[in-house]
């Protein structure tokens, strides 16, 4: 139910009784390579086009899914999945494998939490019993489609950011063990006027702030209500952005522990190609589905907070010289155990 | 939320309110600089460094094949985008790149990767739709400026008479 301006509270609280994450080599070389399902340790993911790499990616995850939850692919019921490919080829194609009714999601690399949302949305109103969300992004579809070739020498600046290679799904069921879905903020588009691809941080910050804010002030938690708040590809710009932003409107962000899923997966300081950080809808869905699940059955974090954050521009509307508007949606997991 | 306004779009949460602006001050406060010196000194020595191996490749066939400082110049050119083709097939090009910037991007290297990597890149979609109509895609730009550019220098020496080889 709506709670607030633009929080869904999700009274029955669905699970995620299983979730899987595959990933590219760079990504299997950073520092959560261990909490990864599986790791492919060459770039083309055994395939022979871009695109069939990205979504075999999706295919192996959701099967994967399906595995680690316990359930056949005739008892899942509804698939909400997306990517950034043009016409969200991935997920469809996907999503033909996977068999379940389908719903394509776009928002850019906030789908992870946007279908993880809409997921947990059907279940708690008793449209399913299981529901999968999903998707996948892939380095070399991404600048292909919205950059140069990927052979191609041009010099990037330090705001730029990497594409992750990997998909993440998992699996909301009505019953079952595992953490808890139990709020989900939906966020606005927020557009100030950036127009610089390869500095999406600075793009993306202030949707995410807005859905921040928007969450704490529907919710009327606090952030040391969280132990662990993390947004989704904001990377090294994006992310200071953020806290700069959020501690002058004077939310005590700073009371808990504040983090990024683009900052997380690599380590900048060694794999400094990646420049600012990861993004990508691959990036927040590997950390939460791989990292985070696992850190909140291991009982090391109680209640987190993602806010997935995507930049919804396309290579025609920055080339015709529009600015980029972004979107934040966030979604509160609580293990299973702690108490509301 | 944005709001359209005389003053332009605002932002604004709980106590801030932000024009684009603002916003952009905040943002650029929290962008890394970038040294251009350092860049372009970068550019400098790997610019320089490939046009001093095509001058060492001209040489060569200057000494080994007999052939006038003109006359070698084209298989120069012809080895050093071989060389370059060669580098963006083994996925080395856009990594020398990164470093040097304008370096590897002006020498007629860096015309061969745009060619290279948009045909390697297009392959999927077929010969015709894919590698064939694609090749282009970025160097295509500078073949047509650079012929709106030579029709110009063309006119000027036409109306002016200004010197030029003959």
């Amino acid at each position: 139910m709506l709670i607030g301006s633009q929080t869904w509270e999700f009274r029955s609280k669905p699970t995620i009784i299983g979730a899987a994450t595959v990933v590219g080599p760079e990504e299997g070389d950073g520092p959560l390579s261990s909490t990864f399902d599986h790791i492919y340790d060459n770039l083309e993911i055994d395939e022979k086009t871009w695109e069939k790499a990205e979504r075999k990616l999706l295919q192996h995850a959701s099967s994967l899914a399906l595995v680690h939850a316990g359930i056949s692919k005739e008892q899942l019921q509804f698939f909400v999945c997306g990517d950034l490919m043009n016409q969200i080829i991935s997920a469809t194609f996907a999503a033909r494998d996977v068999g379940a009714p389908y719903l394509g999601v776009f928002g850019a690399c906030s789908t992870s939490m946007e279908s993880l949302a809409l997921a947990a949305m059907i279940v708690d109103a008793g449209g399913a019993k299981y529901a999968m969300a999903g998707t996948a992004s892939h380095n070399c579809t991404v600048e292909k489609q919205f950059r140069y070739p990927t052979e191609y020498g041009s010099q990037k600046p330090p705001t730029a950011q990497y594409t992750i290679t990997g998909s993440g799904c998992a699996v909301v069921a009505s019953a079952g063990s595992g953490p808890r879905v139990t709020h989900a903020t939906i966020g606005r588009i927020q557009d100030m006027g950036v127009k610089d691809p390869f500095n999406m941080g600075a793009a993306m910050a202030p949707a995410a702030a807005d859905t921040i804010v928007a969450h704490f002030r529907d919710t009327g938690r606090k952030p040391e209500d969280y132990d662990l708040i993390v947004t989704g590809d904001l990377a090294s710009v994006g992310h200071a952005i953020v806290k700069d932003i959020l501690s002058k409107d004077g939310l005590s962000i700073d009371k808990t522990e504040f983090n990024d899923c683009g900052l997380m997966i690599f380590d900048r300081d060694r794999q400094n190609f990646v420049l600012a950080g990861g993004s990508g809808c691959g990036c927040s869905a590997v950390v939460t589905y791989g990292h985070i699940l696992k850190k909140m059955k291991k009982g090391e974090l109680n209640r987190v907070l993602v806010i997935a954050t995507g930049a919804l521009l396309s290579p025609l509307s920055y080339q015709q010289g529009e600015s980029i508007p972004c979107i934040a949606h966030a979604v509160a997991l609580e293990r299973e155990a702690s108490s509301s | 939320m944005p709001t359209k306004s005389k003053s332009g779009t605002r932002f604004r949460l709980n106590s801030i309110s932000l024009t684009e602006q603002d916003y952009k001050q905040i943002a650029d406060s929290h962008k890394p600089k970038t040294n251009i010196f350092w860049n372009c000194l970068k550019a400098f020595l790997v610019g320089g460094f490939i046009c001093f191996i095509g001058q060492c490749i001209q040489q060569l066939f200057m000494t080994f094949a007999g052939m006038s400082a003109k006359e070698a110049s084209s298989p120069t050119v012809a080895v050093l985008i071989i060389i370059s083709v060669i580098l963006t097939s083994l996925g080395v090009y856009d990594k020398i790149a990164q470093w040097a910037g304008a370096g590897s991007a002006v020498p007629v290297t860096g015309f061969a990767n745009s060619m290279c990597s948009s045909a390697i890149e297009s392959k999927a979609e077929g010969l015709v739709l894919g590698v064939g109509a694609n090749m282009f895609k970025l160097a295509g730009s500078v073949i047509v400026f650079g012929v709106v550019a030579a029709f110009i220098v063309g006119l000027v020496h036409v109306i002016f008479g200004l010197g030029g080889v003959h």
